[in-house]
Order: structure tokens, then C-alpha cells, then sequence
């Protein structure tokens, strides 16, 4: 085989493995569109989980699990966004490029990386039983705080380092303070790399489910209507439907769920797309 | 001389100002190192009432997991056993898949391949793990059934494949960012040199962005090792011990997820798994910080 064949040969595998990476994409999505369509209604939306005939919680609507995810999606907002913004804001610009603060983020890299499920582990330990909030919202909301905490900082780092060190010169060399210089350029400039970020984050506290699979989701929840009240969640929804042994009304239930849920996913990443590409427009560096 | 001593005021009033935002943020920092000691801490804190208790060595090599019952026994081998055929058997799937796509993408793809293929990728790490379970318990599963034809219809390779899926995206995002820096002029020396753009990636690109693609791997394995939910709906969930890829498995993190809602607080239970906690965690841990200091080493090298 000469050299150019050779090349042809290779570059044609890796064009495979390539167009195998987007088939899977569309396989995976197909399914769940094809499946989950048919089952798309206003009831669905309307009503809350209810038992069938058998008592299995297959019936009804998935009202309950999406108010849920909103909710524990808002706690999360709450917490984790200020905490992790901020903290972000400090390691990057009072903090510098020092031994600490490389090892402060190599802390924040580590984080993102503990398994989800040691989260929720803790979460049981320390949230609903040592803290005595029990198996409710609020536990389940502050857990996945701690997953989305770090994927905030790295996300604000970015958005805060992409700032050229021209500008904070510029501030500072005209009399601002540190906070001035932070809260009208710094802040202001990433504002939208910073927002894209906390909506990508966002849509990842949607997905999650083993963080509150041991702290706050329940079978039967219903809407929570205070913070210890357990709750029902899309996520935690779709793997109970999968559970189910009364497979042939739980399974289009679940695909039903995993289409709405993919679907909230979408809008949100939609949004983060669009608020991207109006930031590169508006500053150019 | 009123002005004057208002002005004085006004810095002063700005410096204690100044000093609570800088607090304020400082506080906020702390938060990411207070958590990880936290966890750490209390993973540590909650397995010792077990660890005192239990032969190390008994629970790190037993092949027995059933902590619940009059005659428990918490060898956390199967699991162990579980979670590691699982990421080889993914291992082994993702990292050519995953390279060849990466290389695709960063060498070889027109502008306009690109622009969807990054977005296909984005979206594939973007998806919840929970529907890559549902997808493997659901349809993945009942393929498996018609060309392997195993015993259980939810089994390792089940779980193993979809994890390569889960692992590939991240992969690729972090390979890519290797190769996009290799320097320019490594590149163009090698093509000048009369290497075609294969023999240029072989001999040139890749092996110079090699810790940053070895990293890459490390990481997806991480997160393999730490995936929770699209394991628990694929593998079975069967405490045996074996390393039949076609049998029913529980890795590390399904026992976690299956067991701490049916131990009792303060049981020999639940501490039992606080301590299978604590190995997951110091496995992540470990992965991660070979490959944050493999990452690190290789930036360096080209900046």
C-alpha cells in the first residue's frame, strides 16, 4: 500500500468512527421522539402521576415531576449560582496566578469530577439525617447545589478570563477600586458568557437524578408545598418508570417523560446558543 | 474644610466597603474547598464506625456483598469486579471510537462538518444519564438479547456500551482541545518535510499532544467509574461475583444507590456503605488528579 492510499484508508476510519458518534446521537433521539410523541397530550401536562388499576403509579399525567424539577431547579439557582459566580470572581481576580489559586481550582476541577451518587451519599448523611431535614426538597435542592457549584466556577472563570487584562489596567489606571472594577467591567463584560454558563448548569441540575434519588424524591410525591416536603422529579420519574413491572403502561410513560425532559434540556441549551453568539457580536476584543 | 472632612468620611466608609465585597467573594470561595472537606470528611468520619469494626482486607477482598440480614457480609469485590468490567469493556470501545472522531473533527473536517459535529458532541454530553439508561434498559438491552444472546437481558455489556456512548463526548471535548495545541510551526515542519497529513498526525501531532489525549482518556474512565444512573438501569444489578461480561453485575455506584435507601441510620449497614462511598470517591479522586496533573505538565510544555 503506497503512502497516499494509506492515508485515504485511515482518514476513512476515523470519518467512521466520526459518523458512528452522530448515528448514535440520532438513534438514541429518534427512539425516544418516536415513542414519546404519541403520548404528548394536555393531560399529560395537567395532571399528576396517578396508580392504575393495579396500583402501580403508571396512570395519569407528569405534572408533579415537572413542577418538582423546576423547583429543585430554582433552590439551585439560589444557592449555587451566587456561591459559585462570586467565588469564581474572587479566584480569578483577587486571587491571580499563584501556587494557591492553581491549587484552589485543581479543588474546584476535583469536585466536578466526585461521582454523583457519593453527592446524593452525603446528602443522606449529613442533609436529611445529622441536619434532620429529612427526605424532602430542600435536602434534594442543596445536594445538587454541590453538583452544580462547581461547573458554575469553571464557567465563570471562563467567561471572566476571556476579559482582556487591558481593560482592568484601564480601570484601575483611572482610580477604581478592586469591587469598582469588578462590578462595572469585569462583571458587565462576562455578564452574558457568565449567564450562558449558569443556564447550561441549569440544565444539568435538570438531568441529574442520583443526587436526589437518596435524598428527597418520593413515588406518590406531590407538588411540595414547603421546602421539607419530598418531591417528584422528571428524571427520578423516568427511571421509576423503568422499574415498573407493569411494563406495557409504564414504558410509554417513561418515553413520554424522557421526551419532555429532553426536551427542557434543548430550550434551555437553545437559549445558551443564542445568548453566545449575541455576546460575540457585542464585544470584540 | 466640611468637604474636605466628608471626603475623608467617603474613603473611609469606601475602604470598609471595599473590604466586605472582597470578604463577601473570599466567602464564597471557601465554599468550594469547605465542601470537598466536608465530603471528605464525613465520608471518612461515617465509614470509620465500619472500618474499627471489619477486617479491612475482608471487605476489600471478600466476594460476598450482603450487608443486610442476620449474617451479614461486606466484601465489596463483585462490586468492585462490577464497576471494573464495566469500564474496561467501555474503555475499550470509547477511546478508538473517541479518537478517531476527535481526530476527524480537529484535522480533518471541513468548517462545515465541524460546525455540526461540535453541537452533536455538545449534545451528547449535554444529555442526561438517566435516558442513556433508559435507552439501554429499553432498546439497547433487547439488541444485545438477539446477537449475544445472554442469560440476563440486562447485563455488563449493556451497561459497558452505553457507558462508552457517556464516555466519548468527553473525550472528545478534551482531546480536541490537545490536539488544537500542538504549535503551528510542528505541523508545518513535518508536512514541508514531504510527511503526508496522515504521517504528519502520526509521527508529529499526535505523540506531541499525547499527555493532553492520555488525560482525555483518564478523565472519560472517571466518569465511567462514577456514572450511576445508565449503569443501574443496564447492568442487572446482581451481587454474584464474576467477570462474565454477559452476566447480571452491581458496580460500586448501583450498590450505593440501591442499598442506602434500605439501611437503617446507624446500622453496621449504612456505615458499610459510607465506606464503599469513600472507595468511589478516593478512585474518582485519584483518576482525577493524575490526569488535572498530566494536563497541567502538557500546558506548560506549550505555552
Amino acid at each position: 500500500m503506497n503512502r497516499r492510499s494509506k492515508e485515504a484508508l485511515f482518514f476513512n476510519i476515523f470519518r467512521g468512527c466520526a459518523l458512528f458518534v452522530v448515528i448514535v446521537l440520532v438513534v438514541i433521539l429518534g427512539y425516544i421522539l418516536i415513542n414519546g410523541v404519541g403520548k404528548l397530550s394536555i393531560d399529560l401536562f395537567t395532571q399528576n402521576p396517578a396508580p392504575n388499576s393495579h396500583g402501580a403509579m403508571v396512570a395519569g399525567g407528569i405534572l408533579s415531576p415537572i413542577v418538582g424539577t423546576l423547583m429543585l431547579m430554582a433552590i439551585v439557582l439560589i444557592i449555587a449560582v451566587p456561591a459559585g459566580v462570586f467565588g469564581a470572581v474572587f479566584l480569578v481576580e483577587y486571587g491571580g496566578n499563584n501556587r494557591i489559586s492553581r491549587a484552589w481550582w485543581m479543588i474546584v476541577n476535583n469536585l466536578a469530577g466526585v461521582p454523583s451518587i457519593v453527592w446524593g451519599l452525603v446528602g443522606v448523611g449529613l442533609l436529611v439525617y445529622y441536619l434532620n431535614f429529612g427526605l424532602s426538597l430542600l435536602a434534594a435542592g442543596v445536594t445538587l447545589s454541590f453538583v452544580i457549584l462547581p461547573l458554575i466556577m469553571v464557567a465563570t472563570k471562563e467567561a471572566i478570563e476571556a476579559i482582556p487584562p487591558s481593560i482592568r489596567e484601564a480601570s484601575v489606571a483611572l482610580g477604581a477600586t478592586k469591587w469598582q472594577t469588578v462590578r462595572h467591567h469585569i462583571l458587565p463584560y462576562s455578564a452574558s458568557g457568565i449567564l450562558t454558563g449558569i443556564i447550561l448548569s441549569l440544565s444539568r441540575a435538570a438531568g441529574e437524578t442520583a443526587p436526589i434519588l437518596l435524598t428527597g424524591v418520593a413515588v406518590n410525591a406531590a407538588i411540595p408545598s414547603s421546602l421539607s416536603d419530598s418531591v417528584q422529579a422528571l428524571p427520578y420519574y423516568i427511571y421509576l418508570m423503568t422499574q415498573t413491572s407493569d411494563r406495557s403502561a409504564a414504558i410509554p410513560m417513561a418515553y413520554a417523560a424522557a421526551l419532555v425532559l429532553i426536551g427542557v434540556i434543548v430550550l434551555l441549551n437553545l437559549g445558551a446558543i443564542i445568548l453566545r453568539n449575541r455576546y460575540r457580536q457585542k464585544y470584540r476584543w | 474644610m466640611v468637604a474636605l472632612k466628608s471626603k475623608k468620611n467617603n474613603r473611609y466608609m469606601r475602604k470598609i466597603f471595599e473590604g466586605g465585597m472582597t470578604g463577601l467573594l473570599l466567602a464564597c470561595a471557601l465554599v468550594s474547598v469547605l465542601v470537598l472537606l466536608m465530603v471528605f470528611m464525613f465520608l471518612l468520619g461515617n465509614s470509620l464506625p465500619f472500618l474499627q469494626n471489619n477486617d479491612i482486607w475482608q471487605f476489600l477482598t471478600g466476594t460476598h456483598w450482603l450487608p443486610f440480614g442476620d449474617f451479614p457480609s461486606y466484601g465489596i469485590l463483585p462490586l468492585f469486579v462490577g464497576t471494573l468490567m464495566v469500564t474496561l469493556v467501555a474503555s475499550l470501545i470509547a477511546i478508538p471510537v473517541g479518537l478517531g472522531a476527535t481526530i476527524y473533527l480537529s484535522e480533518i473536517a471541513s468548517p462545515q462538518v465541524r460546525n455540526v459535529l461540535k453541537p452533536v458532541i455538545e449534545i451528547l454530553a449535554g444529555i442526561p444519564s438517566v435516558i442513556y439508561g433508559l435507552f439501554a434498559a429499553l432498546v439497547l438491552s433487547d439488541w444485545i438479547m438477539v446477537i449475544f444472546e445472554p442469560n440476563t437481558r440486562l447485563n455488563a455489556l449493556n451497561g459497558a456500551l452505553i457507558l462508552a456512548v457517556m464516555m466519548i463526548p468527553i473525550m472528545v471535548s478534551v482531546a480536541e482541545e490537545a490536539l488544537n495545541s500542538v504549535p503551528r510551526n510542528l505541523r508545518e515542519a513535518s508536512l514541508a518535510l514531504g510527511a503526508t497529513r496522515w504521517e504528519t498526525l502520526k509521527m508529529t501531532i499526535v505523540p506531541a499532544a499525547l499527555p493532553g489525549i492520555v488525560a482525555a482518556i483518564i478523565l472519560s474512565m472517571g466518569r465511567a467509574v462514577g456514572e450511576t444512573m445508565a449503569v443501574i438501569m443496564a447492568t442487572g444489578n446482581s451481587t454474584q461475583f464474576t467477570f462474565n461480561i454477559l452476566a447480571s453485575m452491581r458496580p460500586l455506584t448501583a450498590a450505593l444507590a440501591i442499598d442506602v435507601p434500605e439501611a437503617t441510620v446507624g446500622s453496621m449497614a449504612y456505615y458499610s456503605l459510607f465506606a464503599v462511598g469513600l472507595v468511589l470517591f478516593i478512585i474518582t479522586f485519584a483518576l482525577n488528579l493524575v490526569a488535572e496533573y498530566v494536563l497541567a505538565r502538557f500546558k506548560e510544555a506549550y505555552h
